[in-house]
């Protein structure tokens, strides 16, 4: 294990990690001085990482602070501009991800890249150099599948399995390669907290056999769970090294934003609970797509002064709530009420109009144009909202540049220039932006979801103070997310989304991660049919 | 060694609007090179082709005559263009918006006062619209494409149009040539500027200037963008994708209805077999090549215009095949595209091998 090799030392006098160096007869990746250029931006400056065998390596860092760029080198995706990769002892040249699976690297990828309409064996045969024979194949991915704990069915078509068993797939067609080393980006994102738990035991498994892992994560909890050894990476330099056990989340979110981030205050201040703003009623809409999710008698009342929190794994409606609130599907009139008028089948603007605002999971393309600057960016969505940007049909510039001033001031969106287009701006400053275009109006009612999704520490703290602080000061929030931490972290009452199903939104003191869990693995479902029947 | 188009995080304003001109200043040497190559003087041909039609009264009349359709209807298109909606059937808006705009004049010729023109007009504009309303309603309510109903009702139009003139409209004195009576003075769309043009091209310019300002400082112009470069987004904004498509549909065949009309007001005088050479289809290389933009449609039309003029013109003066207009419009074209492309992507060399599914992968 890394820990019994060199270790990194703490320095009584400053208090800071020095690193010695920990390579050593174990060392099975090391690399020195990377350096990564795009443009102006130094993506990768002088990074030197040290992967030892049998270790659970985590790599730390805000968005944007070079941990993609620096993995795509390793995995041969990238060409370092400067510096050395040395595996196993040897100096090697990476070309290209063939290469790099050659070597015995592997990657698990965020975003899964799976045909749907194929089998899980398909799926694997595709991604291998010579799949050979597939009953054969079939036998060894049972065969690796249960050895690792992580059960496949090589016959099922990968459309019907859930998100935790897609991930699976991916592992199992990494583990077919007999990696050394596998890098996993995010693996847990997309994962309930039961499934996640099995993730960590099959990578434990790893470690002990001697693979090592790479594992780049913002759940910092997680990360002090599971990871051996931790870099922290920011503005592409490394920052610190350390050993996360004898971290707290906290410290490690301050090392990777170079300051404290502001804890968030929710609990101390009791909710002033007002009027039912929002009310959805027996909520239900049939599944538009082949890949969409249908409602099921969804039934919720948003009160003015709370933020109610809705839980769940990607994929089990949320979009399809959300768009079923904000109104861009129109469902029966009296399924949502807004201050009591029946309103499921007016328009978006409609509802701004009084007083609610929307801020969508994509970023870029549902909650901004792309190419559109941020001043007319904000005209998409309170051109009617009685901010003096349109008179008599004509936009008025001044007046959404003004806007565009104010919002980049309060919400800390940075930017390179004034007023650029939208798809320049990094994914955590556009959420800012995009966050802080509805708060700016002091919205009655607030539908936000993902808020945070891909947002760094310093961010994600500003954006969840910003929602706690509308609720308190009497608007309604409604926040769907996919972050335990960030829920509980908010939240003052919890329902959990599953499969189209929400279970009743109980008081965040009484809930549990255990029984959010529960919730989000189908449980939610069966108290959903059973209020259903009623 | 392989090279790479990288999308630009930005684009520059600047060459936005410069780029045309690159386009047009490169078409000119390769349209140089070409006539070179074929044997005749570069500059003696290119100054025939593109300079001396403006030197001359009938030539610039004739360019201005061409142009006008061509930047009317390309302006209606750029809007459709510009939502998403490739109305592809200008052609047959055009031959419609003339038989409507035909009624008064053809079927109650002792109508004669001053609301005969501006009725006539009216009537063009809403038979286009009404045209064009068909492939709209059929993609809104049915998801049928759009490029191949609007095509083909191009020539549903073209044979309506010829049977009435060789049929019912067909002039009672005309000695049966298929051809409809001509239409009365009050009917006749006047000439200005001493002949130069016809009041078809002020119209033409002054809806051009409206509709840039519509589409550069109003909501619905900023709606037609929204909605053409990001649908989900402009569903977010509470703009509805059916109804501009209607919208789109609407206004592009009532202004290729109405550059019908006023063809046959202001230049023919009365309704032939065939009334177009092509306009609504020549408007969709004008479209694009003014960026869609409606006062830079206004320089395309005559930058095409002329080069059918020109085109002509070498072929008299030299022995050019006038074919060498279809290549020169081709060229010009091209260089647009590629110079957006450039504007667009940055070109990068990329001396290693990695298959483009593994970089996409990442």
């Amino acid at each position: 294990m890394g820990d019994d090799v060199e270790e990194t030392t703490l320095s009584e006098e400053n208090g800071t990690m020095i690193q010695q160096r920990r390579s050593g007869q174990d060392t099975l990746l090391d690399a020195r001085g990377l350096t990564k250029r795009f443009g102006d931006i130094l993506a990768n400056d002088k990074v030197d990482l040290v992967i030892n065998k049998g270790e659970i390596h985590a790599l730390l860092g805000e968005n944007g602070a070079g941990k993609s760029t620096l993995v795509k080198m390793f995995y041969g995706s990238l060409e370092p501009d400067g510096g050395e990769i040395n595996w196993q002892g040897n100096n090697v040249d990476i070309g290209n991800p063939a290469a790099a699976r050659e070597l015995g690297i592997g990657m698990v990828f965020q975003h899964f890249s799976l045909f749907e309409a194929l089998t899980v064996v398909e799926n694997i045969a595709l991604a291998l150099p010579n799949p050979g024979n597939m009953t054969a194949l079939a036998e060894r991915i049972q065969a690796v599948s249960r050895e690792y704990g992580l059960p496949l069915n090589p016959g099922d078509i990968v459309a019907d399995l859930p998100v935790g068993i897609r991930q699976r797939i991916e592992i199992v067609r990494c583990l077919l390669q007999e990696p050394q080393l596998i890098i996993m980006d995010e693996p847990t994102s997309v994962l309930t907290p039961q499934e996640a738990d099995q993730l960590f035991l099959t990578l434990q498994r790893l470690a002990e056999e001697g693979c090592a892992v790479l594992y780049i994560s913002h759940r910092l909890e997680e990360v002090k769970r599971i990871c051996h050894h931790a870099t922290i990476l920011r503005h592409g330099q490394v920052v610190r090294e350390c050993d996360p056990t004898k971290e707290t989340p906290a410290s490690l979110a301050s090392m990777m934003v170079g300051a404290d981030v502001a804890s968030v205050s929710a609990a101390e201040q009791k909710p002033d609970i007002g009027e039912t703003r929002l009310g959805l009623h027996n909520l239900s809409a049939r599944a538009a797509t082949p890949f969409a999710t249908a409602l099921n008698g969804i039934s919720l009342d948003l009160r003015a002064g709370e933020v109610v929190a809705i839980a769940g794994v990607a994929g089990n409606g949320q979009g399809e709530l959300f768009d079923a609130i904000s109104g861009e599907m129109p469902v029966a009139p009296e399924m949502i009420k807004l201050d009591g008028t029946p309103c499921g089948t007016k328009s978006i603007t409609w509802r701004r109009k009084r007083e609610a605002a929307f801020v969508p999971e994509e970023r870029l393309g549902h909650g901004a144009v792309p190419g559109l600057k941020l001043s007319q960016n904000i005209v998409l969505t309170r051109h009617a909202t009685g901010d003096r940007l349109v008179g008599a049909g004509f936009v008025s510039t001044t007046q959404a540049g003004l806007l565009e001033k104010r919002i980049k001031q309060a919400f800390d969106v940075r930017m390179s220039h004034d007023d650029p287009e939208a798809r320049s701006l990094s994914g955590g400053n556009l959420q800012k932006f995009v966050v802080g275009r509805e708060l700016d109006r002091n919205p009655g009612v607030l539908i936000v979801n993902q808020p945070t999704w891909g947002v760094d520490a310093g961010a994600a703290a500003l954006i969840r103070q910003a929602l706690i602080d509308l609720a308190r000061s009497g608007s309604a929030v409604l926040v769907i997310s996919q972050d335990l931490d960030e829920i509980f972290e908010i939240a003052d009452r919890i329902a959990v989304i599953s499969r189209g199903y929400l279970s009743a939104a109980e008081p965040a003191s009484d809930m549990t991660r255990e029984r959010v869990g529960l919730l989000m693995a189908g449980e939610a479902e069966n108290q959903g049919e059973m209020a259903d029947a009623h | 060694m392989r090279i790479e188009l990288v999308k630009r995080k930005e684009r520059s304003q600047f060459m936005a609007l410069f780029s045309p001109l690159i386009a047009v200043g490169m078409t000119v040497l390769a349209a140089g090179i070409i006539f070179a190559v074929t044997g005749h003087n570069p500059l003696e041909a290119l100054y025939k082709f593109f300079i001396e039609p403006l030197t001359q009264q009938w030539s610039l009349e004739a360019t201005i005559n061409k142009a006008t359709p061509l930047i009317l209807i390309g302006c209606g298109l750029a809007v459709c263009y510009l939502s998403n909606n490739w109305n592809i059937g200008a052609e047959g808006q055009f031959v419609v918006g003339a038989l409507f705009g035909s009624i008064l004049p053809v079927l109650f010729p002792s109508f004669e006062n001053v609301a005969t023109l501006p009725l006539m007009l009216i009537f063009g504009a809403v038979g286009g619209a009404l045209w064009a309303l068909i492939p709209a309603v059929l993609k809104t309510r049915f998801n049928t494409n759009e490029i191949l109903t609007s095509l083909m009702l191009v020539y549903v139009a073209s044979l309506i149009l010829d049977y009435l003139v060789r049929g019912p409209w067909r002039d009672p004195d005309g000695y049966n040539f298929p051809e409809s009576r001509i239409f009365s003075d009050a009917a006749t769309l006047p000439d200005v500027f001493g002949g130069l043009m016809s009041l078809s091209t002020p119209i033409t310019i002054l809806i051009a200037v409206i509709l840039a300002v519509v589409l550069a400082k109003t909501l619905k112009g900023f709606e037609i963008r929204v909605m053409g470069e990001s649908p989900r987004a402009g569903g977010f904004a509470g703009f509805s994708a059916k109804g501009l498509t209607l919208f789109s549909f609407a206004l592009a065949g009532g202004l290729a209805g109405l550059a019908g009309t006023m063809e046959v007001s202001g230049g023919l005088n009365q309704l032939l077999p065939v009334i177009s050479p092509g306009y609504g289809f020549t408007a969709i290389i004008v479209a694009f090549l003014g960026r869609l933009n409606p006062i830079a449609i206004i320089v395309a039309g005559f930058v095409l215009a002329l080069s059918y003029i020109g085109g002509e013109g070498v072929q008299s003066a030299m022995g050019v095949s006038n074919k060498i207009a279809s290549v020169i419009q081709g060229l010009l074209l091209f260089f647009v595209l590629a110079c957006d492309t450039l504007i667009l992507y940055r070109v990068r060399m990329v001396s290693r091998r990695v298959s483009a599914a593994e970089v996409s992968h990442v």
